[in-house]
């Protein structure tokens, strides 16, 4: 176990920033996002959530795959380079780590997503326990423990000091590279801090929510649940659950006309607009029902049936904050217990 | 409202649904006296049911609607453009002491909300005070109203079949004090302030479909065909584009109800673009606030001979 105090903070990521690549909650008028540091970034390690989620530094909101230029009447085809420098990501919370582990069962599993891939190999993860967890927080339903985060560099926030912990190879590399700003602490003290989060966890709202009934199983039975007529009224269809949410890993492919050429990109994609799977049959889902429907039980029947139980939400509470109509995963949820459904 | 869904005068209500949290009920049809025991009516309920009623239009019988003096702007300029059906609705005209807004109360520091007392529609909205998990915060009401709030259009109804409940006065600001800063800013601040603003767009839509003046069946940036996707900024010019092509096509239409900003996740402040040309159409063809009523004649659809011509300022 080691510490460092507040104040040496500046200066340790300074020193990660000049010799890597190093992305950490940053202020950008007036919002908390991860962003590229350097000497002039608003570091915030203080807001609890940033509004999108760790996942856009391994899985970008847009992304080129590859150019296509016609030259002397024939085609080039350039493929983007894969993520190849190494880079800290710095700051994440328990429920993004856990989200990151959702992601990489879709991107690491067959076939594996080498562009993913390449950037999971070359990050190492600095997460950071939750001081103050707020109402919408609800990780602690999925199994997860906001006061020890996993990733391989863990720490606590206390009074002047940041506690440091490594817990894989990578870790201990960078606490190695960051010695020199270092000290030793003790692990009595980050015991403490712990029993605090969790005994602040047990007063939220939402940490007794069960998922009882949402087992994977029954697929037919919710799918065809008239608790969906009712739930998705509010939704106005618009992509802001999907694009700040931690797990949400649809993505369209693209192509983008250059005037000389193509650039294939992809991006993000949500389940909540009208185009989302449009294939040249047409669409698959042809309502708003249909589609709110889907990304709820995306996440909590279909990706725990094929994924050893695992859901795909970690109930960072992104949706509940953000959702223009107040409507979330939280109260699908509660709606399907009050109808015993 | 129990009484006119139970003598059949309306099929159903839409108004707000309590919410699971102290301040986040969520606009919903009520079809029963039963169901509307869940009704709220709070400084909370900030969304504008206006472009509910495009698709409650669709439906058998009238809905009763509550709007709130601005929502009411928003339902008028829709009758104009010919989206919702008066015949089919009731509207009961509610009135309001100012909308709050959540993440200005937790923009001063309060975390773990579990009550919120004091904004109450029938109290006298000045105080808020909040139980957290931390302990109890208090925060003035006028602190939490959402901006629009602070440039109120008026305690009148444009449009109702009944009112209820009494407003308060919350104007405290100048409507355009926002817009004149930036336009006294150089080429070079502007581009700026636009920059970090707009770089935060995530490409949720949400400024779209929360919007009552974008009503249109089929938005361009959805279609398929089109270079401009609607769900990624190639690059920085295109975050700025689709903002942009937004604030012309809603010129005119806008009634400046503020909806975009208080739903934007990156708190971008979206209606200054709307209220820029708001500001403009007011200096190049007279004073002008859509949604006013269904007769006047609008300033861009309109031609006199006073119009400027291109290029010309006043």
């Amino acid at each position: 176990m080691k510490k460092i105090t507040k104040k040496d903070l500046a200066a340790l990521l300074r020193f990660i920033g000049e010799n890597e690549a190093l992305y950490i909650p940053g202020r950008v008028s007036g919002q908390t996002n991860y962003v590229r540091y350097n000497e002039n970034t608003d570091v915030d390690l203080d807001t609890l959530k940033t509004v999108k989620s760790a996942k856009e530094v391994f899985f970008p909101q847009s992304e080129t795959l590859y150019t296509v230029k016609t030259e002397d009447g024939k085609y080039r085809i350039s493929q983007e380079e894969l993520q190849n420098e190494e880079f800290v990501l710095f700051g994440v919370k328990a429920c993004d780590m856990k989200g990151i582990e959702v992601l990489d069962k879709v991107f690491l599993s067959e076939p594996v997503d080498t562009f993913y891939k390449a950037r999971r190999e070359k990050g190492t993860i600095v997460t950071m326990a939750c001081g103050e967890p707020e109402e919408s927080c609800f990780c602690k339903v999925f199994g997860i423990d906001c006061a020890e985060p996993q990733g391989d560099v863990t720490l606590w926030n206390f009074g002047n000091e940041y506690f440091w912990k490594a817990n894989t190879e990578k870790g201990e590399a960078l606490t190695e590279k960051c010695s020199s700003f270092l000290k030793d602490g003790d692990e009595a003290t980050v015991d403490a801090i712990k029993n605090a989060i969790r005994t602040v966890v047990e007063k939220l709202p939402y940490m007794n929510l069960s998922l009882e009934g949402w087992d994977g199983t029954k697929t037919e039975e919710k799918f065809n649940s008239p608790v969906w007529e009712e739930l998705y009224k509010p939704c106005l269809a618009c992509g802001t659950c999907t694009f700040v949410c931690p797990t949400c890993q649809c993505y369209d492919i693209k192509d983008y006309n250059t005037g000389k050429g193509v650039q294939r990109y992809r991006c993000w994609d949500s389940c909540m607009y009208s185009d989302f799977t449009m294939m040249a049959h047409g669409n698959n889902r042809t309502s708003q029902l249909q589609r709110y429907r889907q990304r709820f039980m995306h996440k909590l029947v279909y990706f725990p049936a094929n994924n050893d139980g695992m859901y795909s939400c970690v109930g960072c509470g992104r949706c509940v904050d953000k959702c223009p109509a107040s409507t979330n995963i939280v109260k699908v949820i509660k709606a399907f217990q009050k109808e015993g459904k | 409202m129990k009484e006119l869904l139970q003598d059949g005068t309306v099929n159903r209500v839409l108004g707000w649904k309590k919410g699971d949290l102290p301040y986040n009920p969520e606009p919903a049809f009520f079809k029963s006296a039963e169901e509307l025991d869940e009704f709220i009516y709070d400084g909370f309920c900030g969304a504008n049911l206006s472009k509910y009623m495009i698709a409650a239009s669709a439906l058998e019988g009238k809905t009763l609607v509550l709007l709130k003096p601005c929502d009411s702007y928003s339902f008028v300029q829709l009758m104009k453009e010919h989206r919702v059906d008066r015949e089919k609705a009731y509207i009961i005209g509610v009135g309001c002491k100012g909308k709050l807004d959540i993440e200005r109360i937790k923009a001063e520091g309060v975390k773990g909300i579990e009550s919120i007392s004091g904004a109450e529609i029938d109290g006298d909205c000045s105080t808020l005070k909040i139980g957290t998990i931390y302990g109890e915060k208090e925060v003035a009401y006028k602190d939490a109203m959402l901006e629009r709030c602070h440039v109120c259009k008026g305690k009148e109804h444009r449009i109702y079949d009944e009112l209820m409940l009494e407003s308060a006065d919350t104007l405290d600001s100048g409507r355009f004090e926002a817009v004149e800063a930036i336009e006294n800013m150089t080429p070079e601040q502007k581009f700026a302030f636009f920059k970090n603003e707009l770089s935060k767009c995530i490409r949720c839509n949400a400024c779209r479909n929360v919007c009552p003046a974008c009503s249109c069946r089929k938005c361009v940036f959805d279609s398929t065909k089109f270079d401009s996707a609607q769900k990624a900024n190639v690059d920085e010019f295109e975050e700025k584009m689709f903002h942009i092509i937004r604030a012309f096509h809603v010129a005119g239409r806008c009634t400046d109800c503020g909806e975009c900003s208080r739903v934007c996740p990156q708190g971008i402040p979206l209606h200054l673009f709307n209220r820029k040309f708001i500001k403009d159409i007011n200096e190049y063809y007279g004073e002008y606030q859509a949604g006013n009523n269904v007769e006047d004649e609008t300033p861009l659809t309109d031609f006199t001979f006073d119009d400027l011509e291109p290029g010309e300022r006043r």
